[in-house]
Parts: C-alpha cells; sequence; structure tokens
C-alpha cells in the first residue's frame, strides 16, 4: 500500500461523527475477538471469515460514500480467492500469494474500473453485477481450468516457510485476517479523511461541484474503485486460505449482495462497522442454520429489513447512539 | 462458407427457433422489472423470486389439474391461475407492507429491500416445494410438435415454444403498447412515471397506481414464470438467474423502454441460443457480454433517452 496514506491516521478528522473514540472500540473488538476465538475454538474459522469479508466490505464502503453501490463486487475476492487456489501447488507460500492476490484483484479494478467510473448509480450496480456474472460463468463452464461448480481444493501452503499443524495454522490464519482487517480498517480512516476520500462524499451530494472545483470525479470514484478491489482481492485470499476450497459461488451476484448486506448491517459510518456487520452476518448465519437448516436464508433477510427499515444507520450506528447517550 | 452452412445450417435454425422462445420469456419478465422501475423507481431484485414462484406454482396447479383427471390442456389454465394467483397475493402484499415504506429513500437501501425479499422468497419457495428438481410438461406436450421447414431440412420444434411463447410475449407487447397509450388507467401510470409529482398535484392517486402498477409487474413475472414452466425443470435458483437476465436486457434497452425491451430480449435471446450450439461454454456469459457493449457505447441504453445529470 502507499507510504503516503501512512502518516494521516494519528490526525483526528474533525468530523463530529468521528468524536468517539474509535481507535480504542477497535482494539476492544480485536481482544473480543481473540478472546472469543481462544474461549470457543470452532468460532476461530467464522470469525476469521467475518474478519476476512469485513476486509471486503470495506470497499463496499469506500464506494457507498460515494453514494454507488457494486452489485458485483464478490468478483474481486473470487480473484483472490482463485489466485490462491490456481498457484498454491507451485507457490504455496501464504504470505506471498496475499499480495499477488490483493494486487490482481486491484489490477482487474483498475481495468473495469476506468470504464466503469462513467456510470452512477443504477447503472454502476449493473454493471458490476453484469461483469461478476461474466467472471463466475466463466468459473463455472470452464471446467478444465477450474473444475466448474465442484470447485478446487487448495493444496498444502507454507506460512513464512514453515508448515504449520492444524490448530497452529487456525490461529496464523486467524491473526493474519486480523492484521488486515486492522491495517486497512486504519488506512481506509485515513483515506476517508484526505482530500481524495472526502470528494468521494463529493460525488454522492453534488458532483457538479467538483468538476467546478476542478477536482474530477472520475479520478476519484477510480481510486476508490482500485482500492475496494485491492482489499476484495486480499479478502479472498484469506477465504481461500481459510475454507481451502473455492467455488464459482464466490463471483455469483448474491454473494455481492451479501457484502453489501454486511455493510448495511454494520452501517456505513465508520471503518469499524465492516466488521460489525461481518461478525454479527456470519454469527447469525451460523446459528440460524444450525437451528433453521432450511430458513437461515429467511432469517438473514429478515434481519435485514428490519435494520433497513428501524435501523437505518446499521449497528454502528446503534453503538454510537448509545454511547452518546450515556455520554 | 457454403459448407460450413450446409453442415451448421440445421443448428443455426434450431439455435433460431430456440432463441425466439427463450427471448419471449425473457422479455416478459424484463417488461414487468421495467414497468415497475417506472413507476417505483426502484429496481426489484425480487422481481426473479416472483419469476421462479410463478413456475413452481404453475406446475403444482397443473400437476392438481391433471390428478383430477382434467385432460392435459387444462394446464393452460394452470399457468393463467398461477400467474393471476402469485400476482394477486404477493404483488399488493410486498408493497403494501414493504416497499411502501421506502419511496424516497436512498437508492442503495432501496436495493437492499428488495434484496432482502430476494432472500426471503428464495426460502419461502424451498419451504415449499422443496429442493428437487419438479417437472411439469404437459402443456407442452399436449400441444405436439410442428416441422418447420428450414431450407431443404424440417425441423422438428414444439408447437408451444414455436407459437405460445412468442404468441404471448407479442400479445403482451402489443397489450401493453395499447393499454398504456390509449387507456386512461395506462396514460395515469405514464403520467406518474413521467412526473410524479406533477401527476399528483393534477389529481391523481399516486398511491394507487403504484400499488396497481407492482402487482401488474408482478403478475407479469409470474406468467413469464408459469410459461416457463413446462420447458425446463424447476430447480432452486432459476430466480437467481432470471433476474439478472432481466436486468441485462432492461439495462440494454434503456430504463422504461417497452418496444425496446422487446428488441434487446430478442438480441439476447438469439445470442444466447446462438452460442449454446456453437459455443456452450461462453452460453451463459453472451447476455451480459451484449449488455456491457451495448452500454460501452450508449451509456443510456440502446433506446434510452439521455438524462441530464442534476446540477
Amino acid at each position: 500500500m502507499s507510504a503516503s496514506d501512512r502518516d494521516a491516521p494519528g490526525v483526528a478528522a474533525p468530523r463530529p461523527s468521528m468524536r468517539l473514540p474509535e481507535a480504542g472500540l477497535a482494539l476492544a473488538g480485536a481482544a473480543a475477538l481473540v478472546l472469543a476465538a481462544w474461549a470457543v475454538p470452532w468460532l476461530k474459522f467464522v470469525l476469521t471469515i467475518a474478519l476476512a469479508k469485513g476486509v471486503a466490505v470495506l470497499g463496499i464502503l469506500l464506494l457507498l460514500r460515494a453514494g454507488q453501490v457494486s452489485f458485483g463486487h464478490s468478483m474481486f475476492l473470487a480473484v483472490g480467492a482463485y489466485t490462491v487456489a490456481f498457484l498454491a501447488p507451485a507457490v504455496p507460500e501464504a504470505l506471498l500469494l496475499l499480495p499477488l492476490g490483493a494486487l490482481l484483484g486491484g489490477l482487474l479494478g483498475l481495468v473495469i474500473g476506468l470504464f466503469i467510473v462513467r456510470y452512477r448509480d443504477i447503472f454502476f450496480s449493473m454493471l458490476n453485477l453484469a461483469l461478476s456474472m461474466v467472471l463466475y460463468s466463466l468459473l463455472e463452464k470452464l471446467y478444465d481450468l477450474t473444475k466448474g461448480t465442484d470447485g478446487i481444493r487448495v493444496s498444502a501452503l507454507t506460512f513464512a516457510g514453515a508448515v504449520p499443524d492444524r490448530e497452529t495454522q487456525e490461529w496464523v490464519m486467524f491473526g493474519l485476517a486480523l492484521a488486515l482487517a486492522l491495517g486497512f480498517g486504519l488506512l481506509v480512516r485515513a483515506y476517508l479523511a484526505s482530500p481524495m476520500g472526502r470528494a468521494l462524499a463529493g460525488i454522492k451530494t453534488r458532483e457538479t461541484r467538483l468538476e467546478f472545483m476542478g477536482v474530477s470525479a472520475r479520478r476519484v470514484l477510480l481510486f476508490a474503485y482500485v482500492f475496494s478491489a485491492v482489499m476484495g482481492g486480499a479478502a479472498g485470499t484469506l477465504v481461500a486460505m481459510t475454507t481451502r476450497h473455492v467455488t464459482p459461488q464466490l463471483a455469483y451476484w448474491t454473494s455481492s449482495g451479501e457484502l453489501v448486506f454486511i455493510a448495511i448491517l454494520g452501517g456505513a459510518g465508520s471503518a469499524l462497522g465492516p466488521f460489525l456487520g461481518a461478525t454479527a452476518f456470519e454469527l447469525v448465519r451460523v446459528y440460524a442454520a444450525a437451528a433453521v437448516a432450511d430458513a437461515w436464508q429467511m432469517i438473514l433477510g429478515g434481519v435485514l429489513l428490519l435494520v433497513i427499515l428501524f435501523a437505518p444507520g446499521g449497528l454502528w450506528g446503534m453503538l454510537t447512539s448509545r454511547l452518546r447517550g450515556r455520554a | 462458407m457454403g459448407q460450413w452452412f450446409a453442415e451448421n445450417g440445421l443448428l443455426i435454425g434450431l439455435a433460431l427457433l430456440d432463441g425466439l422462445a427463450y427471448a419471449a420469456l425473457v422479455f416478459m419478465v424484463a417488461v414487468g422489472l421495467n414497468m415497475v422501475f417506472g413507476v417505483l423507481r426502484i429496481v426489484n431484485v425480487a422481481h426473479g423470486s416472483l419469476f421462479a414462484i410463478g413456475a413452481y406454482a404453475a406446475a403444482s396447479i397443473g400437476l392438481f389439474l391433471a390428478s383430477l383427471g382434467l385432460p392435459p390442456i387444462a394446464g393452460f389454465a394452470a399457468l393463467l391461475l398461477a400467474a393471476a394467483l402469485v400476482g394477486g397475493i404477493l404483488g399488493p402484499l410486498i408493497e403494501r407492507l414493504v416497499l411502501r415504506r421506502i419511496y424516497g429513500q436512498e437508492e442503495v437501501l432501496q436495493l437492499l429491500v428488495t434484496f432482502a425479499l430476494f432472500m426471503i422468497l428464495e426460502d419461502v419457495q424451498k419451504l415449499i416445494w422443496g429442493v428437487q428438481p419438479i417437472f411439469q410438461d404437459a402443456p407442452m406436450k399436449a400441444l405436439g410438435t410442428v416441422d418447420v421447414p428450414f431450407g431443404e431440412d424440417v425441423i422438428p420444434f414444439t408447437a408451444y415454444q414455436l407459437f405460445v411463447l412468442p404468441g404471448v410475449a407479442l400479445a403482451t407487447l402489443a397489450g401493453l403498447a395499447w393499454f398504456l397509450r390509449r387507456t386512461l388507467t395506462g396514460r395515469v401510470i405514464v403520467a406518474v412515471t413521467t412526473d410524479k409529482e406533477a401527476a399528483m398535484a393534477m389529481g391523481i392517486d399516486a398511491a394507487k397506481v403504484t400499488l396497481l402498477t407492482f402487482t401488474f409487474g408482478a403478475a407479469l413475472a409470474a406468467l413469464g414464470g408459469a410459461l416457463a414452466s413446462p420447458t425446463t425443470s424447476l430447480v432452486p435458483g432459476i430466480g437467481a438467474q432470471t433476474i439478472v437476465l432481466s436486468f441485462a436486457v432492461v439495462a440494454t434497452a434503456g430504463l422504461g423502454q417497452i418496444e425496446g425491451a422487446a428488441i434487446s430480449a430478442l438480441m439476447i435471446g438469439l445470442g444466447r441460443s446462438i452460442a449454446v450450439y456453437l459455443a456452450p461454454e461462453f452460453e451463459v456469459v453472451v447476455p451480459y457480454l451484449i449488455m456491457v457493449a451495448v452500454l460501452l457505447i450508449r451509456p443510456q441504453g440502446l433506446f434510452g433517452r439521455l438524462e441530464t445529470r442534476r446540477v
């Protein structure tokens, strides 16, 4: 990632919504996750996936700031995941595959972004959807390469040259996901506070004003799009390394819908929202699937409806209004 | 070329016929989606679920009628009944209980609300009809096949796909064009589509128009599903598949275009079925490639009018 973004996190953004000790909350949240993963071993897997998805949802959050919703964003996740699946036999090093997946995600994001930033609103959503469906179809149909819907099993990985046992590897993956979540969370926060990030909100409200100020709206959106694709790719590598199995389903439009779902569930107000949302989403999914195997989607859909109709700020919004109320 | 055509001519002919039937189905779904968007300004992701539920309902009603000992031709009654039931029950239910609460809100939220509805309806459908494939082709069988002359050859093709599907689609197209342009209710709908506030200022009950349009759109989706049901076995996931296809059709045509939707449904239907025969790997990709190609050249869609960006 660009080092120039690094100097910003210390500078607290002077926005009223940023008054809350986000950093403290993030650390507390991270500690709670570690504790949960330690106390309930099987949760480690669920939480790793939740953190990975949270990283991808950070990307959705960037685009939401510009008022754009990508209904095809899981294609970048799929690129990261398939990068791991394809290359693991040749290059089993996880610490190499991770940045590579992020890079390839970013490259695809750049290629697509170059033309997709010309579109807004429903066309932006639908073009993303269409392109992700193209990727899905190719992954599904090119059986010789991808084994179709059966998917590919990810072969054994090394971590910095070492081959950890299963228990250790689970912890390593969890740690990697947590580190990436914190790292990308900081980056996103810094980015959103920077002029480039602020300009995103300008696209949402009045794009023409940006142009009058000499700011290219397309360039602003392109940067956010590529950044979000990089995070999608990184998240995809984490998912592939954790589940050890990749299928075209990763790129299907419903998976993208889930990412947007998580963004709204968590709340788009803060870089913490995606992780709050992803953790809640994955936990509800796991418990709902265990309780009513045939109706977990219905439960998730119901939760989503309730959140949108009655808590438009998402979980983060509920949390902050609570905290403010107390203060 | 001549020799290639002699070898593949039959395939091309079959692809054309297939594509026509397929386009007819896609058009039915897309036109409903388009009308709903026109009036509600919401892209209804759950539209595909209405298609799926219409298909399942038609199969169930058809099987029930058959078990009563009615002739297979009664299957046609099942198709219409299914469309009317699904549209008439689910349409008002969804519009009144859910969509009404989110008019005028952010597009993202509207899109997600219908996505939530989609998730719920997918499971409703699985709970009612299970995950095993359901097959009920009595209406198609009842009409038999027709030999279509193609050059020196003949292609046997089901009369259902050759006449019924395109026929219903054409009737829908003509009926809609007449309804929207010549009847009072139709003109009221067009008025609300063009300028809701002005229409309301002139005394039009926009809430009623919205309810009516959504119900009608839902019934069209269900009718599309019902019509599709004899031609394919019903499995979970057809709703998700259908909605993205009809998105592609609507976006290619341009939002709010009805005749345009027919033409782009034809393009996409034919394109897909030609790919089925010539390059089966890319069958599913073709509709999206057509859409992306069209939007690259004409961002507002083939027939869409350019909306000036708000300043």
